[in-house]
C-alpha cells in the first residue's frame, strides 16, 4: 500500500466531524504552528518543496514569499476550490470526506501569511459541500481553533465560504478575485500580481485546496522529511482523480514518481482498462494538457518509462510530452473517438471563455465549429490545418492562460491522431452521428502494451 | 411561475441571512455577497432570476440594477428564464462522453418527449446538457437541484422521472436512486 498523508483517515467513519478528526490526531499541526513564528512556518513549507496542486505547479513557499508584507493593508489568503477542469474531482473529495483537513491547513497557512480573514471560493455546483465546510468551520471555532486569540497565541482568524455560480474561468486566480468582489469573472492583467494587489487591492495569496491541505502533513513531518518523499523536484504526495474507461475510477493519493504503468494497471489504483478493451490515449493532467497516445504515455520518446511527476510527464515538451497539471487523469480505450472528444473540449472552452480577448473568444468558437463540422461529416481536408492555424493564433495572445488551455488539446490531438481526423473527411458518411471511434476501419496500428 | 412584483421580498429570516453574509466582507465591500445572495434569490423566487427579482437584489445592495444584470448573465447557474421544478443538468464533457452520457441523454429526451434545453408542457421537467461538474469518475451523471446523481443508468432515469415528477418532489432533498 502506498503512503497516505492526506487521505490516511479519509475512510474512517464520521471523520468529517471535529471529534473523530481530532481523535485521529487532527489539529496537531495548528498547535505546532502557533508555537512557531510565521516565518518559521513559511520556512518549513519552503523546505518541503511543495508545488501548487491547482495545475501550474509553482513552488508554494516561493509564492508565499512574494506576498507584500510591508503594505499597510490587510493581507488575504484565498483558497481556490473552483475545481472545474474536466477530469479533475480531487478537491471535492477532500472537502466532502475530510473537511477539517482543509480547515486545519487554512489555519496554519493563514497564520504564516498573516491573513485574519480567509475565504474559500468554491464552485457554485458544489452546493452541498458549502454546508459540510460551514459545519466544520463552526466546529473548529467552537473548539477554539478559529476566532479571536486562537489557543492564546494572539492570532485571530475567520474563515468564510463564498460560492461561485458556474464559470470555469473563475478558477483562474485573478478572475476568482473579481468574482469574489461580486463582479463578472474577467481575469485581470498581470502585473500587478495578487501578491502585491489582489483582493480589494490588498496583498493576496491564492492557493488550491490540495496545496493548503498539504501544509498539514508538512508541519507534522517537518519540511525536510516531506521533501524526501517523491522524486527530484516533485516532492510529496499528490491526489490524482482518475476517470475514463478504467476499472476503478476514483481519487487516489500517490507518491510523486510512481511509475505510470503501475498507476494505470495495478489494482491499488486504476485497476487497468476495462475488460476486453485496450488503452488508446491518456490525458494525464486535466483537459488542458496535451493528449498522449498509449505508447508515448508509457514511455517518453527516448524509450524511458514515465512516472507520475511534473518532470517526467512533461518530458518531450509539446511534441511528445504532456503535463501533470491538476492531476485529472483521463484514460481512453479504443472505442473513444478522438475527434468527438476534442470537439467536446473545444465546446467547453468556447462556453467558458470570458470573452475579453478576441483571439480566445473568436478562436474557441471557430475551433468548436470546425470540429463539429468534422465530427458530423461536413468537414474538408483543409479544416484540419485550419484548426492548427487557429490554435496557433490563440496561443500566447491572450490575457489569461485559458486561451492556451483551449489551443493545446486541439493541437496535440491533431499531432498524434491526424489519421483519425482525415478519416472523418474521407469517410464522412460513416462517421456522421456515430459516437464510436472507427479504429478497425482505418487500421491504425496501436501500440499495444 | 410569474411572481407578482409586490411579492418579491425576502422573509425576515432570509433577510437576516443576507445581512449576515454581507457583513462578512470589509467596510464598503458588501458587493462581494452578490453571488451568494443571487443564489438565495433564485431559490426563493421560482428558480430563476426575473428582472424584478434582480432589481430587488440591486436595491438591497444599493447598487444600480445593471450591476446585477451583468453579473447574473455571466454565470451559467443563474437561470435567465423559468425552468421546471425538476431541472436535470447532464454533464456532457469529454470524460462523461467516454462513459456513455450521450445514450442516457437521448433516452431521457425520448422518455420525456422533449429535447435538451426544453421544458415539459406540465413544467415539471427541464433537461439540459452542461459542462464538467467535477464528477468525471462517477459518470454518467447529472445535477438535480442541490445534489449530484451519479453512475446513471436507464433504470435510474426511469426512477428519477417517476419520483421527481410527483407533486411532493423536493429539489433540496438527496434521494436514494
Ligand atoms: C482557466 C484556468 C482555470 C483554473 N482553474 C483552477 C481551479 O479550478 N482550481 C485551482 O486550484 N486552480 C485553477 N487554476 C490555477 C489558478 O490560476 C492558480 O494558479 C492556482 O489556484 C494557484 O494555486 P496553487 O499554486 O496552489 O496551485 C486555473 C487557471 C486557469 C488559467
Ligand atoms: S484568454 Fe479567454 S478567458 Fe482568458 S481573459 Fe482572454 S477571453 Fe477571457
Ligand atoms: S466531464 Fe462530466 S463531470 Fe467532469
Amino acid at each position: 500500500m502506498g503512503r497516505k498523508l492526506l487521505l490516511e483517515h479519509a475512510n474512517v467513519p464520521e471523520i468529517h466531524t471535529y471529534q473523530v478528526y481530532r481523535a485521529k490526531g487532527g489539529y496537531s499541526a495548528v498547535e505546532k504552528a502557533l508555537k512557531m513564528t510565521p516565518d518559521e512556518v513559511m520556512e518549513e513549507v519552503k523546505k518541503s518543496g511543495l508545488r501548487g496542486r491547482g495545475g501550474a505547479g509553482f513552488p508554494t513557499g516561493m509564492k508565499w514569499s512574494f506576498l507584500d508584507r510591508k503594505s499597510e493593508k490587510p493581507r488575504y489568503l484565498v483558497c481556490n476550490a473552483d475545481e472545474s477542469e474536466p477530469g479533475t474531482f480531487k478537491d471535492r473529495y477532500v472537502m466532502e470526506k475530510i473537511p477539517h483537513l482543509l480547515i486545519e491547513g487554512l489555519i496554519c497557512s493563514s497564520f504564516a501569511l498573516g491573513s485574519n480573514t480567509t475565504f474559500i471560493y468554491i464552485r457554485g455546483e458544489y452546493k452541498w459541500i458549502v454546508g459540510i465546510l460551514e459545519k466544520a468551520i463552526a466546529e473548529a471555532k467552537n473548539a477554539g481553533f478559529l476566532g479571536k486569540n486562537i489557543l492564546g497565541s494572539g492570532f485571530n482568524l475567520e474563515i468564510y465560504v463564498n460560492n461561485g455560480a458556474g464559470a470555469y474561468i473563475c478558477g483562474e486566480e485573478t478572475a476568482l478575485l473579481e468574482s469574489l468582489e461580486g463582479k463578472r469573472g474577467n481575469p485581470r492583467m498581470k502585473p500587478p500580481f495578487p501578491a502585491i494587489s489582489g483582493l480589494y487591492g490588498s496583498p493576496t495569496v491564492v492557493n488550491n485546496v490540495e496545496t493548503l491541505a498539504a501544509v498539514v502533513p508538512i508541519l507534522n513531518l517537518g519540511g525536510d522529511e516531506y521533501a524526501k518523499i517523491g522524486i527530484g523536484k516533485s516532492t510529496g504526495t499528490k491526489l490524482i482523480s482518475a476517470c475514463g474507461n478504467i476499472k476503478k475510477p476514483g481519487v487516489y493519493e500517490i507518491d510523486l514518481g510512481l511509475p505510470v504503468y503501475e498507476f494505470l494497471n495495478s489494482d491499488e489504483y486504476c485497476g487497468g482498462i476495462r475488460d476486453g478493451h485496450r488503452l488508446k490515449a491518456v490525458i494525464p493532467g486535466g483537459s488542458s494538457v496535451p493528449i498522449l497516445p498509449a505508447d508515448l504515455f508509457y514511455k517518453n520518446i527516448k524509450g524511458e518509462e514515465r512516472n507520475m511527476s511534473y518532470e517526467s510527464l512533461s518530458d518531450g515538451g509539446f511534441v511528445s510530452g504532456s503535463m501533470l497539471g491538476s492531476g485529472g487523469f483521463i484514460a481512453m480505450d479504443e472505442t473513444v473517438c478522438i475527434v468527438r472528444n476534442t470537439w467536446t473540449f473545444a465546446r467547453f472552452y468556447h462556453h467558458e471563455s470570458c470573452g475579453q480577448c478576441s483571439p480566445c473568444r473568436e478562436g474557441t468558437g471557430w475551433m468548436e465549429k470546425v470540429l463539429h463540422r468534422l465530427e458530423f461529416g461536413h468537414g474538408h481536408m483543409h479544416d484540419i490545418d485550419l484548426l492548427v492555424d487557429v490554435a496557433k493564433k490563440i496561443e500566447g495572445n491572450t490575457i489569461c492562460p485559458l486561451g492556451d488551455a483551449a489551443a493545446w488539446p486541439v493541437a496535440a490531438a491533431i499531432r498524434h491522431f491526424r489519421e483519425e481526423f482525415e478519416y472523418h473527411v474521407t469517410h464522412a458518411d460513416k462517421v456522421k452521428n456515430s459516437r464510436l471511434a472507427h479504429l478497425d476501419d482505418y487500421k491504425k496500428e496501436l501500440v499495444l502494451l | 411561475m410569474e411572481i407578482p412584483v409586490t411579492d418579491i421580498k425576502f422573509s425576515d429570516e432570509k433577510l437576516a441571512k443576507v445581512k449576515e453574509i454581507m457583513g462578512r466582507y470589509p467596510e464598503g465591500r458588501s458587493k462581494s455577497a452578490l453571488l451568494p445572495v443571487l443564489h438565495i434569490a433564485q431559490k426563493q423566487f421560482g428558480n430563476w432570476l426575473s428582472v424584478p427579482v434582480m432589481d430587488y437584489v440591486a436595491s438591497l445592495f444599493q447598487i444600480k440594477p445593471i450591476e446585477v444584470y451583468e453579473v447574473a448573465t455571466f454565470y451559467s447557474m443563474y437561470n435567465m428564464k423559468p425552468v421546471g421544478k425538476c431541472f436535470i443538468e447532464f454533464c456532457q464533457t469529454g470524460p462523461c462522453m467516454c462513459s456513455g452520457v450521450e445514450d442516457i441523454m437521448e433516452y431521457t429526451e425520448q422518455k420525456l418527449g422533449i429535447k435538451m434545453g426544453e421544458t415539459t408542457r406540465d413544467e415539471r421537467f427541464t433537461i439540459k446538457g452542461v459542462e464538467c461538474l467535477g464528477a468525471c469518475g462517477y459518470a454518467p451523471m447529472a445535477q438535480i437541484g442541490e445534489y449530484y446523481y451519479e453512475n446513471l443508468t436507464k433504470e435510474k432515469i426511469d426512477k428519477i422521472i417517476d419520483l421527481f415528477g410527483k407533486d411532493d418532489f423536493n429539489p433540496d432533498h438527496k434521494y436514494d436512486i
